[in-house]
């Protein structure tokens, strides 16, 4: 009877302490922010985001990240089809280097980026010559995000390439498909799901990056300001609130897409 | 293991898996639970495991409501329907997992697990993991994982489901065997009411969480009280109009009330077969289909088909014949009753009770 | 058209993956060894290195053990409602959509000094932001879903018969965790922690914004990288960031292990 009430005390520990962190960790942080940003009224919230220099940087993140991601879905789409598909030397080198992006220091991913494509760099001339630059451009951000992008589209796609079943290829060409409408009608549509939530999750990951953009971009006021670097830029100068407000706002647009992942996600899994 | 259970319900979210069930079982009996898929049998048997939360009502092991109690205490053997054999295991581990968390002594484990493997016929098995035995051996081992405890009750989840038909039989004879032997209480989930018949002592019919009928397999066959159970043990055929058949003219008096008719209250043949003529009537075989041992055969009474057997012995019939069918009994029921119904022309009654 | 995909997709490799790392070791050893080495035995490289280390093994350690509590919780526990566990269950990723600034601005706005929870740490002589345990916050926060999301969907697909088989035999949930779960997900949990760590050693937007980069103090490897760039000390950061890079390239190597070793169980 003892041993039974201690290993009561001992599960209702454990629980309340998960649950606490939960609380503590992930939930409390987020609500604070929330109730911050309205903390001085609607108003004062309503300045922190017409701010020019605020939603021009919002509105540039956005359309940076887009480019990002569609430089992704493209370049993921074709990598994950490569490496299911395809057997060539080096494929498992290439396949497991995939990852690299998530294992490596973003300021470090910057650093690189900065190496490459700075003005005394191969790249850097050819561009020079060419008459425009790319470092401290708007370039340079879009390369940084699709570098910390990079493993999402491919990661999410090749599963359902994997899982594929062969005999619905071979049925289209049984029926008459040629290769390139059998890809388009029934590779293509199988694949979507996966090009669709690494997408998502490209750009809600591109949306959100610091660390390699805050070297390469910078960060001028209204050009190549993006809004991670702008809270950073407000937190710096003591200025929380105009960083809440702009935070808030980043942080809804994400939380919606990561809401759309999962429910995509869900609806893939019950149908 | 003599096991009382009073008035046991249990719903999942607005579903009510086990309705007001009661039934009481001796020790030594071999039980199955009979019904078919999603009536819940395996709600009854996890709640018997502890494995789920009983709702209302009382579980009563020896005199004693466990209804409290967890699994780890109960004293029960589980078989589970896909074994759940620990696959990071060999059969060896996997049997003595039980003994260990009992802290028994290495030397009486070793003795033990010895034992069970000879007993179950896994020798030369004892380092094999799950992944690598066929679908019998795991059932076995998971028998035996269940027993090394010395289990006073045993509850096996659907045991011979995920087993190829063949191998099916001849395991079913093996447990039943096993159980006789060891004299454990055991309760077995099934929903192919062949192994039930064949393999338990009583059999507990369960549908739509409740307990339509407990019996042996015979009384059940022979004596149903519910038109479920009627319907769901053995073939049959279900008569609208039974009032028009020879011998059940008395039906009328019941108004709305069906007649559910086996093949083997059936019985055809040419006048010449039967002594009692007057009892039978004139049918018309509709089709026949070879059965291997017998012939099955439809025959048109009026408007009704009913559904025989026949000897391959007896002259070959085709479609098209007309024949004389003679209707032994019925089994009526309406809403509110159900009743055996004799054939009333036949002079000597066919004796039921042997 | 094969070859031309396959030949598309190695150039693409190199240029995004390969020439980039490379450049790195180029750029730490343009002094030479000595400036490499120079660069590494400066007092404040091994300073944040020191830090930067400290912090992987706190967080990974928290963030593995809550996380394979969560994870055993949200996927079995019958004491948590249907609807908590998947509220609880989408609030779970919330950290991935948030960017590291951000998640450390959070910490500023609740844990400050000018916060009634900061002041109170600040009067019992504890300071949060701008210190150590600030910067271990954060990073807790932007690693917590990595263990949980590798775990959750090797629990939800093992089931819980083996561990109901275990509890029927007598077993205590203590002794059914160790010796029937844990042999099941140990190598999701490793491949969890890999990336864990993987996070933790490159966090660098939330740690800024919480540690304030201070010198000799709250520095850490990646936040003395981005000084060292704004500072043209190129060569400097090239080592550092090299060290790194080897870091994460053999946390790679261990990611596929892990993986490998998650597909036969």
């Amino acid at each position: 009877m003892s041993s039974m009430l201690q290993g009561r005390w001992w599960s209702w520990g454990f629980r309340s302490a998960v649950m606490l962190y939960f609380l503590i960790l992930i939930v409390f942080p987020i609500i604070g922010i929330y109730g911050q940003s309205l903390s001085s009224g609607w108003d004062a919230f309503a300045n922190n985001i017409t701010e020019p220099l605020a939603w021009k940087a919002v509105l540039l993140t956005i359309k940076l990240a887009v480019i990002a991601t569609i430089v992704n879905v493209l370049v993921g789409t074709m990598s994950a089809w490569v490496l299911i598909r395809y057997r060539f030397p080096g494929r498992r080198l290439l396949n497991s280097i995939v990852d690299l992006p998530f294992a490596l220091p973003t300021a470090v991913a910057g650093l690189m980026i900065l190496l490459l494509l700075g003005p005394r760099s191969v790249v850097g001339e050819w561009a020079d010559k060419l008459g425009f630059t790319i470092l401290f451009h708007q370039p340079a951000i879009i390369i940084a995000m699709v570098f910390v992008t990079f493993p999402f589209v491919i990661r999410a796609v090749q599963p359902l390439l994997e899982e594929m079943d062969s005999s619905e290829e071979e049925a289209a060409y049984t029926l008459g498909a040629t290769k390139a409408a059998t890809f388009w009608k029934v590779i293509l549509p199988s694949m979507m799901p996966g090009i669709l939530s690494g997408a998502m999750l490209a750009f809600s990951r591109a949306l959100a990056e610091f660390g390699a953009v805050v070297l390469v971009a910078g960060n001028i006021p209204g050009k190549t300001l993006i809004a991670s670097v702008y809270i950073f830029g407000e937190i710096e100068s003591d200025n929380t609130t105009g960083a809440t407000a702009v935070s808030v706002l980043l942080l809804t647009f994400s939380f919606l897409i990561l809401w759309t992942v999962n429910y995509v996600q869900i609806r893939r899994k019950n149908g | 293991m003599h096991i009382e259970v009073s008035g046991l319900n249990k719903k999942f979210g607005n579903f009510q898996a086990v309705q007001d069930v009661n039934f009481t079982i001796e020790k030594g009996q071999l039980i199955g639970l009979l019904g078919p898929s999603g009536g819940g049998k395996t709600s009854i048997l996890r709640m018997l495991a502890g494995l789920e939360s009983v709702d209302e009502g009382n579980i009563v092991f020896h005199g004693k409501r466990v209804n409290d109690l967890p699994p780890q205490e109960r004293g029960i053997g589980f078989v589970f329907q896909n074994y759940a054999l620990f696959k990071h295991m060999t059969v060896e581990d996997n049997i003595a997992f039980g003994l260990e968390v009992k802290k028994w002594t290495k030397a009486k484990i070793k003795a033990r697990v010895a034992e069970l493997i000879e007993l179950t016929g896994l020798s030369g098995f004892e380092k094999r993991y799950p992944h690598q035995l066929s679908g019998g051996q795991r059932q076995r081992v998971a028998f035996a994982r269940a027993l090394a405890p010395e289990p006073q009750l045993l509850l096996l989840d659907e045991p011979f489901a995920a087993i190829d038909a063949k191998i099916r039989h001849e395991l079913r004879s093996w447990l039943r065997d096993m159980i006789d032997r060891l004299g454990i209480t055991s309760i077995f989930v099934t929903h192919d009411q062949d192994e039930a018949i064949e393999v338990a002592d009583q059999i507990m019919i369960i549908n739509k969480g409740r307990l339509e009928q407990k019996g042996t397999p015979w009384e059940i066959y022979k004596n149903p009280q519910t038109p479920f159970v009627a319907g769901f043990i053995g073939e049959s055929t279900i008569v609208e109009d039974v009032s028009s058949l020879r011998g059940f003219e008395n039906a009328s008096d019941w108004p709305g009330t069906k007649a559910l008719i086996r093949p083997e209250y059936v019985e055809i043949g040419k006048a010449s077969e039967f002594e009692l003529l007057s009892a039978t009537e004139l049918g018309r075989v509709r089709h026949l289909h070879f059965r291997g041992s017998e012939w099955l055969v439809e025959v048109e009474v009026g408007k009704s088909r009913l559904v025989t057997y026949r000897s391959l012995e007896k002259e070959v019939l085709h479609p098209g014949d007309n024949i004389q069918v003679l209707i032994h009994r019925a089994y009526l029921f309406n809403d509110n009753d159900s009743w055996v119904m004799e054939n009333k022309l036949k002079e000597d009654p066919m004796p039921v009770h042997i | 058209m094969r070859r031309l995909w396959i030949g598309l997709t190695v150039v693409v490799f190199g240029l995004l993956l390969i020439v980039p790392v490379v450049r790195i070791a180029m750029g730490a050893m343009n002094e030479g060894w000595s400036g490499f080495a120079n660069g590494l035995s400066r007092p404040e490289t091994l300073h944040a290195l020191y830090m930067t280390g400290l912090i992987v093994v706190i967080v990974t350690l928290i963030n593995t053990m809550f996380g394979v509590m969560l994870s055993l919780y949200l996927v079995r526990a019958s004491w948590l409602g249907l609807k908590l566990k998947q509220l609880m269950n989408s609030i779970v990723d919330l950290p991935f959509a948030v960017s590291p600034v951000i998640g450390g601005l959070m910490i500023v706005l609740l844990l400050g000094p000018e916060t009634a929870i900061g002041a109170l740490f600040n009067k019992a002589g504890v300071d949060i932001l701008y210190a150590l345990p600030g910067m271990i916050i954060a990073t807790l926060f932007v690693t917590f879903p990595l263990v949980v999301r590798e775990v959750m969907p090797v629990l939800q697909e093992i089931g819980s018969s083996q561990e109901e088989a275990a509890s029927t035999l007598g077993a205590s949930a203590w002794t059914t965790f160790w010796r029937v779960t844990w042999p099941s997900i140990r190598w999701s949990v490793v491949y969890g922690v890999v990336l864990t760590v993987a996070r933790a050693l490159g966090e660098f937007g939330a740690v800024l914004v919480v540690s304030g980069n201070i010198l000799f103090k709250t520095q850490t490897a990646t936040t003395l990288v981005y000084q060292d760039v704004e500072n043209f000390n190129l060569t400097a950061a090239n080592s550092i960031a090299l060290v790194l890079a080897a870091g994460s390239v053999t946390l790679l190597l261990l990611m596929e292990w892990a993986k490998s070793r998650k597909e036969v169980h």
